[in-house]
């Protein structure tokens, strides 16, 4: 398999603080490769870099073969790069199939679109209704966004990253805040989603890494201190002591 | 369906204005009519303002720049002896429509406060080069000796004159309510809810919140091409700040939730400030509070209170 990303020395500074320190680490075609550490590892930072939200202080991040570093998070959405957000950023104001149909309508071409509109156009509804579908929303379509439970935000969050069809999905904590049951159901689905789509899960979910990953890379302070199969990381010593003192995330 | 409460009271304001000069006929108050060109064409202006303000949450405080840049490509043009409205209203569209690009693209790459600040200020600017040309009249504003020549249709009939606003009024609340439910307008909502979200996703915000600034500046020049016509006179102060203000106070009472919404707000305020000018000079002391009330206990506006309003229920039989 070849690496679908590659991560080359990247580097992020927050005045003296190191959220992310010279990181090397890929991502391979049609794996699930988890990303795990402590709280102030520097995961959201990651994210936020590998998307475009954040611009890198120095370092490399090549998606698809393409130097995409330099490029804005839109660019990089239209390479196939989506993300979801850990804490939960929609259009609140607008219906659930309007949150999912205007990120179906980010990859249908250009919008200087001023006259049809935009809800009568069948194609776009029809991928959002698909993406709904996917994560089992679509009895929800037609609600404002604001009036859904947590556990509903996370699924659009996921159903409106799955809209764009990306190569790579970024997912920064799907399962944070959700209750047991909802955990559950959301580890199904990621399990559903495996192999279909290439995936970067940043998660605390100990339980839910381990059941899902094909690779772990554990962050400490914006480094990787150890990367391999879910078994050869649970026997790191390293990782363990990592972890000493924060064993609700182990 | 029934008719919405909503949907029936703008059917019903559009066939008041409509109606307006029969009206006026029957009772000989010339009056009425000259206040109402004057209210449509400021309606025009809020329901340009309210697509950025209201739909793209770009809160501009300089429209009334446009007003200005309008009024003064006709009265210019006047003074120079170009009378023509084909050649008159094209450079006012197109002068406005200029002065939203640069001002937008420099704008737009600002967010909250400084984006309030910076448009007052580029509008201030503008106000400030124009009083102080002296070949149009500088501080003391340029009479127009002559409205915009259309062959045959005769501006200077006041009658004509007003259905020809009212007509740019309605086709700009249509063109408005096409756009912000056309693929464009929901890019533009998207991005007033969540512009991280919406770069995220894939869209490059900039360029559509650009557009969008740029047809709701050339379409405030519309409304200050037909304002100069109507005063047939335009001086500095059409471009003031506090007539930006006053924009944003009839979008924000007639309601930022629909196209036609500043239009309640324009008619209200206008209508109000004349009633109650009539009744004593501290009018503004009654109208302050007033606005205070209407952005504490409705935030809609008189959009949303209408939308939010619902016929009587007929009795349903006990199960």
């Amino acid at each position: 398999m070849s690496a679908l990303l590659q991560v080359d020395k990247l580097a992020k500074r927050f005045g003296g603080i190191v959220a992310t320190d010279d990181l090397v680490f890929e991502v391979a075609e049609g794996e699930l490769h988890a990303i795990i550490g402590p709280n102030g590892a520097g995961k959201t930072t990651l994210i936020a870099q590998l998307s475009g939200q954040l611009p890198a202080d120095s370092g490399s991040i090549r998606f698809a073969g393409a130097d995409v570093t330099r490029l804005p998070a839109w660019r990089r959405s239209h390479l196939g790069l989506a993300r979801s957000f850990q804490i939960t950023s929609l259009f609140l104001d607008l219906t659930v199939l309007d949150n999912v149909a205007l990120a179906v309508q980010a990859h249908a071409g250009h919008s200087f679109h001023f006259w049809r509109d935009a809800r009568a156009e069948a194609g776009l509804r029809r991928n959002a209704r698909a993406a709904l579908d996917e994560v089992g929303l679509s009895n929800r379509a037609d609600a404002r966004a604001s009036l859904l439970s947590h556990g509903e935000h996370r699924l659009l969050e996921l159903a409106m990253a799955l809209a764009g069809k990306p190569r790579l999905l970024l997912l920064d904590e799907p399962m944070a805040g959700l209750g047991p049951d909802e955990s559950a159901r959301m580890v199904e689905m990621l399990g559903r989603l495996k192999r279909r789509y290439t995936i970067l899960l940043v998660e605390h979910d100990m339980e839910a890494v381990f059941a899902l990953a094909d690779r772990i890379t554990v962050l400490v302070y914006g480094r990787v201190i150890a990367s391999g199969a879910p078994d050869v990381i649970r026997a790191d010593a390293q990782v363990r002591e990592a972890y000493l003192g924060e064993d609700e995330h182990v | 369906m029934t008719l919405s409460i909503r949907n029936l009271a703008t059917v019903a304001l559009f066939a008041a204005l409509l109606l307006l000069p029969l009206y006026v006929q029957a009772t000989g108050d010339r009056f009425l009519l000259t206040l109402f060109t004057r209210i449509v064409i400021l309606a025009l202006a809020a329901v340009s303002l309210n697509l950025i303000l209201g739909f793209g949450g770009m809160m501009s405080f300089g429209h009334a720049a446009y007003l200005g840049i309008g009024g003064y490509a006709v009265g210019m043009l006047a003074h120079e002896g170009i009378v023509s409205g084909l050649i008159q209203w094209p450079v006012a569209l197109a002068a406005s429509a200029l002065f939203a690009l640069v001002i937008g693209a420099l704008s737009l790459r600002t967010r909250g406060v400084y984006f309030i600040m910076i448009t007052l200020a580029f509008a201030q600017m503008a106000y400030y080069v124009i009083a102080g040309i002296a070949r149009y009249g500088g501080d003391d504003g340029l009479t127009i000796y002559k409205r915009s020549q259309f062959g045959a249709l005769n501006l200077s009939n006041k009658v004509v004159f007003y259905y020809v606003c009212l007509a740019l009024l309605m086709a700009t609340v249509y063109l408005v309510w096409r756009l912000v439910n056309s693929r464009f307008g929901m890019v533009i909502r998207g991005a007033r809810s969540n512009e991280t979200r919406m770069r995220a996703i894939g869209f490059p915000t900039y360029r559509y919140k650009l557009v969008c600034f740029v047809i709701a500046g050339t379409l405030g020049g519309l409304a200050g091409a037909l304002l100069a016509n109507h005063n047939e006179f335009i001086s500095p102060a059409t471009m003031y700040w506090t007539r930006s203000g006053d924009l944003i106070v009839m979008v924000v009472l007639g309601g930022m939730g629909s196209a036609a919404g500043p239009v309640f707000g324009a008619v209200a305020l206008l209508v109000l400030e004349e009633v109650l000018s009539g009744i004593t000079e501290y009018w503004q002391i009654i109208l302050g509070p007033l606005l205070l009330l209407i952005v504490l206990f409705a935030r809609g506006g008189i959009d949303g209170l209408l939308a939010a309003a619902r016929w009587p229920q007929r009795k349903k039989a006990p199960a």
